[in-house]
């Protein structure tokens, strides 16, 4: 149980004198709090492995430090780390039974007996893997195996964090459900800061309470599942996560105004002047922006195809040559070829560069 | 659909059968006439029935007394080299890098001895152990060892028994880096995490992992060295006295030596099936290890 900090935390796996743009992880300063459910959210090659490996100490950082509870344990192997690690694949010890492989790493550092099976049998009842107990783990199915993954990673209780990287990627879809309400139960109930490393924003937003969402080997933002979806610090938060994704669009933005073909949509707040030669676009997702039927005062756009997730509509349009994803409003008969766009100014948000732009109210 | 029935493909398999039988079937159904009868030269036979066989049994007779000596010296002689080749292969693996270019070389100074012809590896040994030329043979005698392999059962058996090792641990090596490398990396990052001393790492992973290619390991040593014949021959001869004749160099004594074709073929016979036994024993072994049985009580 422990506080975890990053300082400066930089690596290249070409070493320390790569340039700066070509570092799996850029230099990232950041806290995780004991007993947080984190998830790292991501696209293949961002960099979160890298992340978690550096901190259960597999890779060691070419800059920077990490300090659990305030102390520097940047050089500390991992066996002295006192972290556990689930891995994307199940691993299993093939000689031992199921108890064994979960009693290992207990085994590995002198824990009594009593206590080792008294900790064994509450993880094993967590994870439905009583039954299995004392059967060779070799011969179960791979969804079974991870679990003993899973279950090895959580049997310590004096863990500093437990660290999953795409631990639910061999399971089968229902059981991942299953398995990942699992997960969030053993949260609350054992009380471990747990890092989840993900590429899958469905399960990144169900499992924790502070999604950090790493692009290109930065961390781009940190925050709730509500704070992401509503005010994206950065373009890529914004069209990664939902479904569909941000509507990122560039425009012209001066104090109350953005200009997008000449035509002029309303803004809550006030930007002033932006800074010169940033590329200003502006980002508004599908749901704030409802298609009408075409009118004077809308911007217009032109129908591609009709997207309907059962829950809801999406229309596909273009405006000029930019792509746009705009809500159906139900009961709503969409024309055929032109509609006007209806903003809600509440959620359109201002970035420069990619990064988003704190209006004045 | 019917079967099209096409005789013509028999002739396609006819060339493999005729050599077949020109090099295994004919030779074998010979040495099983010979082993039958008995001659005394100038290609006259005299049938024997199954005599040769309860001579070879039975360790009063001259023929039985023979066999069996030499098989308890070649069992003795397996076992040897297997409990120093496999734990020792085992720790060369274990101690190769696993990446980087000294791979490469590692692997090429391994397979080095296995590229030598058995004859060769002899004469290199029978040079090497010489007393008076030979540079193990003269450092030893010259730090105070009396050692000479033409003379002492001890030192015979010893330069025999090294010879091997230094000719055959390579492959054990071999065999065991190819099964540790196909252990993926988590397995290990797996076991740093559970804290696992590398003993604990050794125990529940690599041995476990290193299972079946040493199966094969210890069949192939074990065929190989049961069936021994060249390198002992070049270095010892069989000798001092007949501390180091194996089975086969036995029967090359008997069939060539004193053209005893009949006892000989019938030694032969015993020694093939010797070897047909214990290659059906690994044979099974093999192909159940890790199909273990279902558990006893209430499957899920």
């Amino acid at each position: 149980m422990a506080r975890i900090d990053l300082v400066d935390l930089a690596h290249s796996y070409s070493g320390n004198d790569a340039a700066p743009e070509s570092f799996a992880l850029k230099p990232v300063t950041m806290t995780w709090r004991q007993g947080g459910a984190y998830a790292l959210l991501g696209p293949s090659g961002c960099g979160k492995t890298t992340l978690l490996n550096l901190i259960s100490g597999i890779v060691t950082p070419s800059r920077g430090k990490i300090l659990f509870d305030g102390t520097d344990i940047t050089l500390l192997s991992t066996q002295k780390r006192n972290i556990a690690q689930v891995f994307q694949f199940p691993v299993i010890y093939d000689t031992m039974t199921v108890g064994q492989n979960l009693a290992f790493p207990l085994r590995n550092r002198g824990v009594p007996k009593a206590e080792v099976e008294a900790r064994v049998r509450q993880i094993a009842d967590l994870l439905d893997l009583t039954f299995y107990l004392d059967r060779k783990a070799t011969r179960l199915t791979a969804d079974a195996k991870q679990k003993i993954s899973l279950g090895r990673g959580l049997v310590r209780s004096d863990v500093a964090a437990v660290l999953f990287d795409e631990p639910l990627t061999v399971i089968d879809p229902e059981l991942k459900w299953q398995l990942r309400s699992k997960l969030k139960a053993l949260h609350r109930e054992l009380d471990l800061t747990m890092i989840y490393v993900t590429h899958d924003q469905t399960e990144a937003l169900t499992f924790a309470d502070t999604v950090v969402v790493m692009h290109d080997g930065r961390v781009v933002q940190s925050g709730t599942p509500a704070e992401l979806f509503d005010k994206p610090a950065h373009t890529f938060v914004g069209y990664f996560i939902g479904s569909p994704g941000m509507n990122i669009v560039p425009a012209v933005v001066s104090g109350h105004e953005a200009r997008i073909d000449g035509h002029i949509i309303g803004l809550h707040r006030n930007y002033g002047v932006l800074p010169a030669g940033a590329k200003i676009e502006i980002g508004v997702r599908p749901e704030f922006v409802n298609i009408a039927a075409p009118a004077s005062g809308l911007l217009s756009a032109a129908i591609e195809r009709i997207d309907d997730l059962g829950r809801a509509r999406f229309a596909r349009v273009r405006i000029g040559d930019a792509k746009f994803a705009a809500r159906v409003p139900p009961g709503f008969s969409v024309p055929d070829n032109r509609v006007g766009l209806v903003f809600d100014p509440a959620h359109v948000h201002v970035y420069a560069d990619s990064r988003l732009v704190e209006g004045v109210a | 659909m019917d079967k099209t029935v096409n005789q013509k493909a028999w002739f396609l398999v006819l060339p493999v059968f005729a050599v077949v039988a020109f090099s295994a079937i004919l030779p074998l159904m010979t040495v099983v006439n010979y082993s039958m009868q008995d001659t005394f030269g100038n290609n006259q036979f005299f049938w024997n029935g199954v005599g040769w066989f309860k001579e070879l049994l039975d360790p009063s007779t001259d023929l039985g007394g023979r066999f069996l000596a030499s098989l308890g010296r070649n069992l003795l002689f397996s076992a040897i080299i297997l409990a120093i080749e496999v734990p020792l292969g085992i720790v060369v693996a274990l101690s190769m890098p696993r990446e980087g270019w000294t791979v490469a070389v590692c692997l090429v100074i391994l397979a080095l001895p296995l590229l030598i012809p058995w004859n060769v590896v002899g004469t290199i040994w029978q040079i090497f152990g010489r007393p008076d030329i030979g540079l193990l043979g003269y450092t030893l005698n010259s730090l105070g060892f009396d050692y000479n392999y033409v003379s002492n059962e001890f030192d015979a058996w010893a330069t025999v028994i090294v010879m091997d090792v230094w000719h055959w641990t390579s492959l054990v090596a071999l065999l065991c880096y190819a099964g540790l490398k196909s252990i993926p990396d988590a397995y290990y990052q797996a076991a740093q995490i559970d804290g696992a001393s590398r003993w604990a790492v050794f125990k529940a992973i690599q041995l476990p992992k290193m299972n079946r290619v040493l199966l094969i390991a210890v069949l192939l040593r074990f065929m190989d060295s049961f069936m021994i014949y060249t390198e002992p021959f070049v270095v010892t001869g069989g000798g001092p006295g007949n501390s180091t004749t194996f089975v086969s160099i036995e029967l090359v004594k008997i069939a060539l030596g004193q053209f005893d074709l009949g006892k000989a073929a019938a030694l032969s016979l015993v020694y093939n099936l010797i070897i047909l036994i214990v290659c059906w024993v690994f044979y099974t072994v093999m192909t159940n290890v890790g199909t273990e049985r279902p558990a006893k009580q209430g499957g899920a």
